[in-house]
């Protein structure tokens, strides 16, 4: 009855998403104030009915209903609740659920915060999204039905893929489709504004606070799944350049650029059709990206969908939807009417650079994310592209985007003065490049890969100190925006001085250990007291006690695990870590070796990783940044939009005859 | 303004290539030994330890290899089939035992049926290495001159066999 309850819900839902695609535009154009008003309630209604659908959902999970296909396959009566909730959002229906219920959740926010737009801006903006939700909706109905029956009911479920039985999994994907879903904003705010033909410094101002609370929540999701790939893979890596993490780190670089660039268009009116074009692209490389991991076409550990039909209807989709609004953009773009002038060195200039810095990387990588797909169609042969070449690509251009964002903060809009910036950068300079020559050495070793790397997580750091001397200074007020701004840039320097220290100095050994066996590493030392059997609720596990010591004192008594789980029969390995803000211990369990007949043999890897955890401070810090920036007083204040044009308008004027 | 047009001129070609992306499959790997000679060994059969068998006792027929465990999930998947396949007569099945203990694989056969004339052990799966394995079950189409006409890796469906198999073992007997 529940199942059937929610699949009803969804029924419901998008009918409601029908018609909030479609009158509210009608009303707009005829002038019909009720069609237009219709746009609210219907967003509103659509989220309480989709969160009906995803709650019976849950429900179904949680009361291990295998009379549901997808509880019966994606779950298992022995499975811990926590993760038979997450196992909700855990199998190919239910995480399309999940994008729409975040869907719904933006639609909600601007209906109920958005008391300052134009009700006929307000009511394309819901239209848009709601468009988008059809489409959503009837994907999920039609081809993926997260109520589907199955009967007679299964025994038991399948079980949870055991890589995601992990808490870093229960908070992952949604703050991942929180961002994903919440380019959505920006996007519909874009193409409503294309429709209406007025882009201004308002707009701007509107769309920027949801632009940036969609990029925190997708900086932290991509950061946890980083995190969890670190200490769940059981490799010691943070980041593999496989195609689905591409396919999220493509709409943060995207996203990231259209921040700054919708600074500008705020501040100074410039920019427009760049930063439509950004909000474009933005919500399109997150749509790319839930049809390159729906659709399977490019097999990685996480394409557990793999049905041709779903893949021609997302295709389909995103050909409308992207190509639609590419049209409309290629149509309306040369009505927008340029914005103030700049001179070379200016903050305008500095953004730009910026901007298209980061557009050509994600371009880079989502060429060598589609590569082996064009060869492949091409008939040219099965590639496949690693690490290698995102990181000899993506760090060379990131690089000069870093040196920047160092000087940014410093150079004023329109016509920054050389002579003061060079005053003012002078000792920052000096002292971040000594600093970055010797720091290195430290550590024992130098290497100029090393140097290069501190020399840009100094750059950035001194530039954000400076930025703040500076305004501290003058008399001018810190507000949350400019202290959020110097929060994120901070936060990229602890990023590549996290970045930088494990690339250069980390350490592994795999060694095959007897108990009692003793071995060293990085000045620590290593005893293997042995594995033993334990039980978890749904798995078998192999406990090994290591216990770390430092100078012939213990630090740490470390039991990592390979677990082999009952259902699936997977094995899987969960490695232990003693974490410090200076280095992580990392042990992970090899296998059980056959030592010329003695007993209780294994081969055991430790890593040793300086500094890793400033990699996943430094994105918490860019998104507390973000959430400053985000909560700015002047987002909240109601403007009245004559003023804002007049101003925006008188700006120009001035800098045109400047 | 021609420039507006540009992100859209991109983006066409794009759907293009993605949409012939969605017929290919990612995770077919065309085999360096497919148009090569089998490898050669030599083994003992799983029935009998004291006779060995090698490729070359094959030459002059049509004949499939099939790598299968006991411990292999998929295997059961696609076992009816070449039980099947077996009983029809129209080629050779041989079992090639891959890292199996004799008595497990034994009892497997009993249960599920043998369709293979006969199966040969390679225990340590050192042949496996050879012929490059790398996911149990694997099938290998072999001529009568004693070349790997078709490898696939992993089970081997219903729709393979009619449509692929049989049809290309035909065309190699006549």
């Amino acid at each position: 009855m529940i199942p059937e309850l929610g699949h009803f819900a969804l029924i419901v839902a998008l009918a409601i998403a029908l018609v909030q695609g479609t009158l509210p535009f009608l009303g707009v154009a005829k002038k019909i104030p009720s069609l237009v008003a219709v746009a609210r309630p219907a967003a509103q209604g659509q989220f309480v009915f989709v969160a009906i659908a995803f709650a019976c959902l849950a429900w179904a999970f949680y009361s291990s209903d295998f009379s549901v296909l997808n509880v019966a396959t994606n779950s298992n009566s022995r499975l811990p609740t926590a993760y038979r909730i997450a196992a909700t959002w855990g199998s190919h229906e239910g995480s399309l659920l999940l994008w729409v219920l975040m869907l719904s959740v933006w639609m909600l926010a601007v209906s109920v915060f958005s008391r300052s737009l134009p009700e006929d801006m307000l009511a394309r903006i819901l239209g848009v999204m709601g468009l988008i939700s059809v489409g959503f909706l009837s994907f999920m109905l039609f081809t993926s039905n997260p109520f589907e029956r199955l009967l007679p009911a299964a025994a038991d479920g399948r079980d949870l893929n055991p890589l995601l039985q992990d808490p870093g999994m229960v908070f992952h994907p949604p703050m991942l489709y929180m961002g994903y879903v919440g380019f959505s904003v920006a996007f519909s705010f874009a193409i409503a504004a294309l429709l209406d033909g007025r882009l201004d410094a308002t707009w701007a101002r509107w769309s920027r606070p949801w632009t940036t609370a969609a990029w925190v929540f997708l900086t932290v999701g991509i950061a946890l799944g980083s995190f969890w790939a670190y200490y769940e893979l059981g490799w010691g890596g943070w980041w593999f350049w496989d195609p689905v993490e591409n396919a999220s780190f493509m709409p943060w670089l995207i996203g990231t650029a259209l921040i700054h660039s919708l600074a500008v268009t705020e501040k100074r009116g410039a920019f427009k059709s760049w930063t439509v074009l950004l909000a474009i692209i933005a919500f399109s490389l997150s749509l790319l990206g839930t049809f390159l991991v729906r659709s399977g076409v490019l097999t990685s550990v996480h394409a557990f969908a793999t049905d041709p039909k779903r893949g021609i209807f997302i295709l389909c989709f995103l050909a409308l939807v992207i190509g639609g609004s590419l049209t409309l953009y290629a149509w309306r773009a040369n009505k927008v009417s340029p914005g103030g002038m700049f001179e070379l060195l200016s903050r305008e200039s500095m953004l730009l650079a910026n901007s298209v810095l980061l557009i050509v990387a994600c371009a880079a990588v989502l060429l060598g994310t589609l590569y082996p797909l064009f060869l492949d169609a091409l008939g040219l042969g099965k590639i496949s592209v690693g690490p290698p070449y995102f990181e000899s690509v993506f760090a060379p251009l990131m690089a000069p985007a870093v040196l920047l964002a160092g000087i940014g903060p410093l150079v004023a809009w329109r016509k920054g003065d050389a002579a003061d910036l060079l005053r003012r950068l002078r000792w920052t300079a000096i002292i971040v490049l000594i600093a970055a020559l010797f720091v290195p050495l430290l550590f024992g070793r130098w290497a100029l890969l090393t140097s290069f790397g501190l020399l840009l997580a100094f750059w950035i750091l001194g530039g954000a100190l400076a930025a703040l001397i500076v305004r501290l200074r003058s008399s001018t007020k810190i507000t949350s925006a400019f202290a959020g701004m110097l929060l994120a840039h901070a936060g990229i320097g602890v990023f590549i001085i996290g970045v930088t220290l494990v690339k250069s100095y980390e350490t592994e050994r795999d060694i095959r250990m007897l108990p009692g066996d003793t071995a060293t590493l990085g000045g620590y030392g290593f005893r293997f007291e042995g594995v033993r059997e334990v039980d978890g609720p749904n798995y078998k596990a192999a406990r090994g006690t290591v216990i770390v010591l430092r100078d012939g004192q213990t630090i740490a008594r470390l039991a990592p695990e390979k677990r082999v789980y009952l259902v699936q029969n997977n094995p899987m390995t969960e490695a232990a870590i003693d974490a410090g803000i200076s280095r992580d211990v990392y042990v992970a369990l090899g296998e059980a070796v056959d030592d010329g007949g003695k007993e209780g043999a294994w081969t055991v890897r430790i890593h040793i990783k300086p500094f890793i955890r400033w990699i996943w401070i430094g994105c918490l810090m860019m998104a507390f940044g973000g959430v400053l920036a985000a909560s700015d007083r002047r987002y909240r204040i109601a403007t009245r939009r004559q003023d804002d044009a007049a101003n925006a308008g008188a700006t120009a004027l001035r800098s045109g005859t400047a | 303004m021609k420039r507006f047009f540009w992100p859209l001129a991109i983006f066409i070609p794009l759907v293009g290539f993605l949409a012939v992306g969605l017929k290919l499959n990612p995770r077919e790997v065309p085999s360096p030994l497919v148009g090569k000679t089998a490898p050669a060994f030599e083994l003992p059969l799983l029935h009998q330890p004291d006779k060995r068998f090698a490729p070359a006792d094959m030459r002059g027929k049509v004949w499939l290899l099939n790598v299968w465990a006991s411990w292999c999930e998929s295997c059961r998947d696609e076992h009816p089939l070449l039980v099947d396949l077996s009983k029809k007569g129209l080629l050779p099945i041989l079992g090639l035992n891959y890292k199996d203990r004799g008595a497990d694989a034994q009892r497997w056969l009993k249960q599920f049926g043998d369709p293979y004339q006969f199966s040969v052990v390679d225990a340590d799966g050192r042949i496996g290495i050879d012929y490059g394995v790398y996911g149990v079950p694997e099938t290998y189409l072999i001529d009568a001159a004693g070349v790997i006409r078709f490898k696939q890796i992993g089970p081997v469906t219903a729709a393979l066999l009619q449509e692929k198999i049989l049809p290309l073992a035909m065309s190699l007997k006549k």
